[in-house]
């Protein structure tokens, strides 16, 4: 078999691709990359489809050994690279060669990173894709996080030209955060004061955060609804539970759910809250769905319009 | 029918405050309308109790668009049919040693190991809901003589096909998995197998039936021990 191997998995590293939509009515969840921009560029600069499969790296430490003459590119949260010991830049592609090692450092800016590989890695679809879920034991390679010694198959390819991302096209993170949400579900039932408290207060980060759920603390949201129905959750929910903390749940969320929400955090700030560490700060601001649309739409055309450049 | 917004994809649409086999069985003729009729932007749809989450494909169209097909598409559905969805029978191995908590439930309810059974056996249950895990399948209701709360001490393992009930909801686990259900027997059935095609037994709106067999019948349909 051609491709890496993996000396060293690191914290929390997930093959990951756009994410497994249309299974809901099986129960099982989105996946995909928390922070949907970074995982977007690292394929964009290497020419390849969008949906291609990609590593998510949680907070750094892998370790990849090269089996074959292909590039790479790494994106997202800050850390730092090295190829055979020399460092290499983020946001731009470089050429690998049989044996070469592949080592990324820790986070020092942000908390998810994601290296791409010419072509993607060749890993099968299951329910029409490759994301790693964990806990439904789907996706991946055996639906698991990466291990040591793990191949990640892939085919040899040589790429022409190298690419890299302006330093002024690239997302800033920060150790705070203004999450935009589009008020909706049970939101109307909240008292006014209780919305107020909502969108004026600021939360923090805590470190029950993972890719199911971003669990927040601060000032607590009390909701008149004492038991409801469960229903279905779309990404970005903020659920506020009995004590009152919100939730933001993200890809890997429980497809239903009991617990009143106050409306969906939009795709491009659960993109910033995912590069965020324990004890950042946040707060809300309700904008309506039209405003959220024109944003996915600006942004979209954003990126499409942005050229990588020519090393 | 009262259509929210959920978020910048998606929409929710409350087709009653309670749960019942009638909202049940109108969710399901949704499904089926919005499926034929929605196809080209809709992405995923998520029915439960009362409700189905409606995502769209924010590439293609807003939410105006979203609600003005879900009108359409929805305006003739037919409410007065209460029943609707396949009827599966489902094989359960009932004991003791398949069902731990049997005893609990029967002391709850004054009645007889037996009893439970029997009741268990007698009620024909709706998919209200899949979710939680991979394939596992809300039915509804449970006759109030075996309801039994969750146990206070969720079990770190319930084996594949326990048979459970909580409140008035009974379940059958997909998957080995940490469970607060009370475990009543084992059904051999697999739940979830991403390998066949289709890969549940059930969908939302299905009518299900236990059926009891014996502990042979259990072990040479699959069922282990």
């Amino acid at each position: 078999m051609t491709g890496f191997i993996v000396k060293q998995p690191g914290l929390l590293t997930l093959i990951q691709d756009l994410g497994r939509f249309g299974a809901h009515n099986l129960g099982l969840t989105n996946g995909g990359p928390l922070d949907v921009q970074a995982f977007a560029w690292a394929n964009r600069l290497l020419g390849n489809p969008a949906n291609a499969s990609a590593l998510e790296i949680s907070f750094g430490g892998l370790s990849l050994e090269s089996g074959i003459d292909t590039a790479i590119v790494v994106t997202g949260a800050e850390l730092p690279i090295k190829v055979n010991g020399e460092t290499i830049a983020e946001w731009q592609t470089h050429p690998v060669k049989p044996g070469d090692l592949i080592e990324l450092g820790y986070t020092t800016r942000g908390t998810r990173a994601y290296l791409a590989v010419a072509g993607g890695f060749a890993i099968p679809a299951s329910f029409g894709s490759s994301a790693t879920v964990v806990r439904e034991k789907i996706g991946g390679l055996n639906g698991d996080k990466l291990q040591e010694n793990d191949q990640l198959p892939c085919a040899s390819q040589t790429l022409q030209q190298n690419y890299y991302l302006a330093d002024d096209d690239r997302p800033q993170y920060a150790e705070r955060a203004i999450l935009r949400v589009v008020p909706g579900y049970q939101q109307s039932t909240f008292d006014p004061v209780e919305r107020h408290r909502f969108f004026s207060s600021q939360y923090r980060v805590t470190d029950r955060s993972d890719r199911m759920g971003f669990r927040l603390e601060g000032e607590a949201i009390k909701s008149d609804i004492n038991s409801m129905l469960s229903e279905g959750i779309c990404h970005g929910a903020v659920q506020i539970p009995a004590d009152g903390q919100p939730i933001v749940l993200m890809n890997d969320r429980q497809t239903i759910g009991g617990y009143p929400k106050i409306g969906s955090v939009i795709a491009l700030d659960t993109a910033k809250l995912a590069q965020l560490n324990p004890g950042s700060t946040i707060s809300f601001e309700p904008i309506s769905a039209e405003y959220a649309h024109n944003l996915h739409w600006l942004a979209k055309s954003r990126f499409d319009r942005t050229q990588p450049l020519k090393c | 029918m009262r259509v929210e917004i959920a978020g910048q994809d998606a929409l929710i649409v409350y087709f009653g405050e309670q749960a019942s086999a009638a909202v049940s069985a109108h969710i399901q003729r949704a499904v089926v309308e919005i499926n034929s009729q929605m196809a080209d932007i809709v992405v995923d749809l998520v029915p439960s109790y009362a409700s189905l989450l409606v995502i769209y494909d924010i590439d293609q169209c807003d939410h105006f668009e979203v609600r003005k097909r879900l009108r359409e598409a929805l305006r003739d559905l037919d409410t007065t049919e209460a029943v609707g969805g396949e009827l599966v029978t489902l094989p359960v191995y009932y004991s003791l040693e398949s069902g731990p908590d049997l005893e609990i439930i029967a002391e709850r309810g004054k009645i007889s190991v037996d009893d439970v059974i029997e009741i268990h056996l007698a009620g024909e249950y709706r998919v209200y809901a899949i979710g939680f895990a991979p394939g596992f399948a809300y039915l509804g209701e449970v006759d109030e003589r075996i309801a039994a709360p969750r146990l206070a001490t969720p079990r770190q393992k319930v084996p594949r096909g326990a048979v459970a009930i909580a409140d008035r909801q009974t379940a059958v686990y997909p998957a080995q998995s940490p469970g607060g259900w009370n475990l009543i027997g084992l059904c051999p059935t697999r739940m979830f197998d991403p390998e066949q095609q289709p890969s549940m037994p059930v969908q939302v709106g299905d009518r299900i039936r236990f059926e009891s067999i014996e502990r042979d019948e259990y072990l040479s349909l699959g069922g282990n021990l």
